[in-house]
């Protein structure tokens, strides 16, 4: 998901936990919000800020891969609706860079483990948007395995956190069904548009259901974050969510997802599908997929090539602030 | 939908190319090309803004262009809907923006400048805002309605842009050694594209006389005024030079627009006819 | 020393005159730029007619741990509510 592969740390037993360490997982456990100045565990507090930080790294490097196309856009409006899926892309970034800013690390601390590698962002955006068509792929099949994850974090147990997913939930209601719109517009355009939508889809297919990342079903750290109510669902559960959401959406589109094992499986009410190339995955987490370079490359270059008007800008504000003192 | 003829080339009945200032075009001719001047104006400068999407120095202020961009794109469907209605010829907005050449586009040449760094982009902001919301003041008294209201709409967001970018030229202007530095370097780069929005040629001075658009050697008294004002405090010196490029609002633009538009108009060129 | 611009709390009052709430945050250099951030962050969506902002640094908070003596006394005085008072169904409404 856009929080990939998150470690958190061993998991203890009720029994083994100290008196406040059992108090506070109880007070989870009845559902309460855990808030800013509230005791918590420090493996709690470190791992949400991994989660939340790697999840806001994702939005703002997933601003590149769209805003490639804002510049290409084939129509008035489409230039419009595109223009503001990005950009509320940086609002999502900047909302959880505020979440993670709560537990006791600044945006500029956070920036820079993005820039210098030590923090991650999802493998999903490394991926290159080669056609129009991708941007319709991207809304629908990225921005639906992310609401898949989105939607019930909203009940994470973390309150600044889960505020900010209840408001990226309520505006990215548009995101997937724009992406959607596009592939229903070209699926149902040209002999071209359509071959441009299956190439897009037979491109989004495997990375999308990388998104969910590998099976989690034995990992402790995915027991301790389910515990936490860090995390909702294994990634299992959400994969198969995903599959069996988007192959329906997939045949009215007319399109052919591109997996041979794809089958309804009446036994578990939902479809058997081939698990993705786990091996490329790795890969590109390592910084080999075919844009890494290119999307930190373009953030690092926005950070450093802008310091001089975020250092102009705070000189002049404490240059009025010491002369507004001095006036007083 | 191939590209129509060009519509402007019975503007000059003389025939030559650039015509001579004092022939005046028919009214309805005038209103189109007045039209295209600001909708392409708009249209050129969202798209440049649009540019930054993804690579502001810091997230608020990437949120910030964006909102400008999108203010800028809703104007220019605005502007080129009601050109294309003037028109007549069944042509839509979307045709004006993505199917004309080069040489048929009237935007100011200021818009069409590359970003360069955000300075750069935020003076050409702020010298195109200066100008744009005493023309839109105008614009609300039009006689002709339809501009009235369209005019009345992007005046109040060009109203917020025109104070973001002042507030920020100031800033910068008078912030670092470095960043006075840079706003006075492309404060220097852009005054010569300046010229060419405060000086009427003959459909200006058609358009004032019939009262739907406002004189632009008011427009051009307020522009100096404000421009003049806002250079003091942000520490920044007025450029001496009096030369001005001009050339955009009749269509003889900077090398810089092709490539934008063949970006802009890549995937309606590639896929003629198809829906989107 | 930090060249980080300092967080703002952001406050905003929507279309139907209720008080201002609490929204999020965002930095910036000072507290005029901080409103200008506010509203193109947070009333991207026609949200509000109104922005506070606050130096997230000049907030005071209650402590977590005081929550019982705060909270709780409140909790006992349900007379305050109005549905603690039984009024018959004749005398209409309220």
């Amino acid at each position: 998901m856009y929080a990939q592969m998150v470690k958190s740390e061993g998991m203890k037993s009720l029994d083994e936990m100290s008196p406040e360490e059992r108090a506070f997982q109880e007070r989870i456990d009845r559902g309460e919000k855990i808030e800013p100045r509230d005791w918590m565990p420090e493996g709690y507090r470190k791992t949400l800020i991994r989660q939340i930080g790697q999840h806001a790294h994702s939005e703002i490097v997933g601003q590149l891969p769209e805003g490639n196309w804002i510049t290409r856009a084939p129509t008035l409006e489409r230039k419009a609706i595109l223009l503001a899926k990005v950009q509320d892309e940086a609002g999502h970034g900047l909302y959880l860079y505020c979440a993670a800013e709560t537990l006791g690390v600044s945006r500029d601390e956070l920036l820079e483990k993005l820039h210098s590698g030590k923090m991650k962002y999802s493998s999903i955006f490394n991926y290159p948007t080669l056609t129009w068509a991708d941007m319709g792929a991207v809304g629908w099949l990225v921005d639906g395995a992310a609401i898949m994850n989105q939607v019930p974090l909203q009940r994470t147990s973390y309150g600044p956190y889960s505020r900010a997913m209840i408001r990226i939930c309520k505006e990215e209601s548009f995101h997937q069904r724009q992406g959607y719109h596009i592939m229903m517009k070209l699926a149902r355009g040209t002999e071209a548009q359509k071959r441009m939508a299956q190439d897009a889809l037979n491109r989004f297919w495997y990375p999308s259901l990388m998104m969910f990342g590998p099976s989690d079903k034995d990992s402790v750290h995915s027991a301790q974050s389910m515990a936490w109510k860090i995390k909702m669902n294994t990634n299992d559960e959400l994969r198969q969510k995903f599959v069996d959401q988007t192959v329906p959406q997939a045949e009215y589109l007319g399109l052919t997802v591109p997996d041979e094992g794809l089958r309804w499986n009446d036994e578990k009410g939902g479809y058997d599908f081939t698990e993705p190339d786990w091996s490329e995955f790795f890969e590109v987490i390592k910084g080999n997929g075919p844009c890494n370079k290119e999307r930190l490359g373009a953030r690092v270059q926005a950070w450093e090539g802008g310091a001089w008007v975020r250092d102009g800008l705070m000189a002049h504000a404490k240059k009025h602030a010491a002369a507004k003192l001095a006036a007083e | 939908m191939p590209s129509l003829p060009d519509m402007m080339t019975k503007l000059d009945p003389s025939g030559a190319a650039g015509g001579s200032a004092s022939a005046a075009p028919a009214p309805a001719d005038a209103l189109f090309e007045a039209l295209l001047r600001l909708g392409d104006s708009t249209l050129i400068l969202g798209h440049r803004v649009s540019e930054w999407c993804g690579h502001a120095p810091v997230l608020e202020e990437d949120i910030a262009l964006a909102n400008t961009a999108l203010d800028l794109i809703g104007q220019t469907q605005l502007w080129l809907g009601l050109a294309a209605e003037v028109e007549g010829a069944g042509r839509s907005a979307d045709d004006l923006a993505y199917l004309r050449d080069a040489w048929d586009f009237r935007n100011l040449l200021l818009v069409e400048r590359p970003n360069g760094d955000f300075g750069a982009t935020l003076m050409r902001q702020f010298l195109f805002d200066a100008w744009h919301q005493p023309m839109l003041k105008g614009l609300e008294g039009s006689s002709d309605p339809r501009v009235a209201e369209i005019a009345a709409k992007a005046g109040r967001e060009v109203a917020y842009h025109l104070d973001r970018s002042a507030d920020l030229v100031i800033r910068l202007g008078d912030g670092t050694d470095e960043s006075h530095r840079r706003m006075q370097a492309a404060l220097d780069d852009l005054w010569p594209y300046t010229g060419e929005m405060l000086t009427p040629d003959a459909t200006d001075a058609a358009m004032a006389e019939a009262g739907v658009m406002p004189d632009l050697t008011a427009i051009a008294r307020d522009w100096h005024a404000l421009v003049g004002d806002v250079l003091a405090q942000a520490t920044l010196a007025r450029p001496d030079g009096s030369y001005m490029h001009k050339g955009g609002k009749q269509g003889t633009h900077t090398e810089h627009l092709g490539y934008i538009l063949a970006e802009m108009q890549f995937l309606q060129r590639a896929y003629p006819g198809a829906e989107w | 020393m930090s060249r980080e611009w300092p967080l703002w709390e952001v406050f905003i009052r929507g279309q139907h005159g209720l008080n201002h709430r609490h929204v999020g945050s965002l930095h910036a250099p000072d507290a005029e730029m901080a409103i200008k951030h506010a509203r193109d962050v947070y009333t991207r969506r026609n949200e509000g007619v109104s922005i506070w902002v606050v130096p997230s640094a000049a907030i005071s908070a209650s402590r977590p741990s005081e929550k019982g003596p705060l909270f709780e006394p409140a909790e006992s005085k349900i007379y305050r509510h109005p549905t603690f008072y039984d009024i018959p169904d004749d005398i209409g409404h309220m």
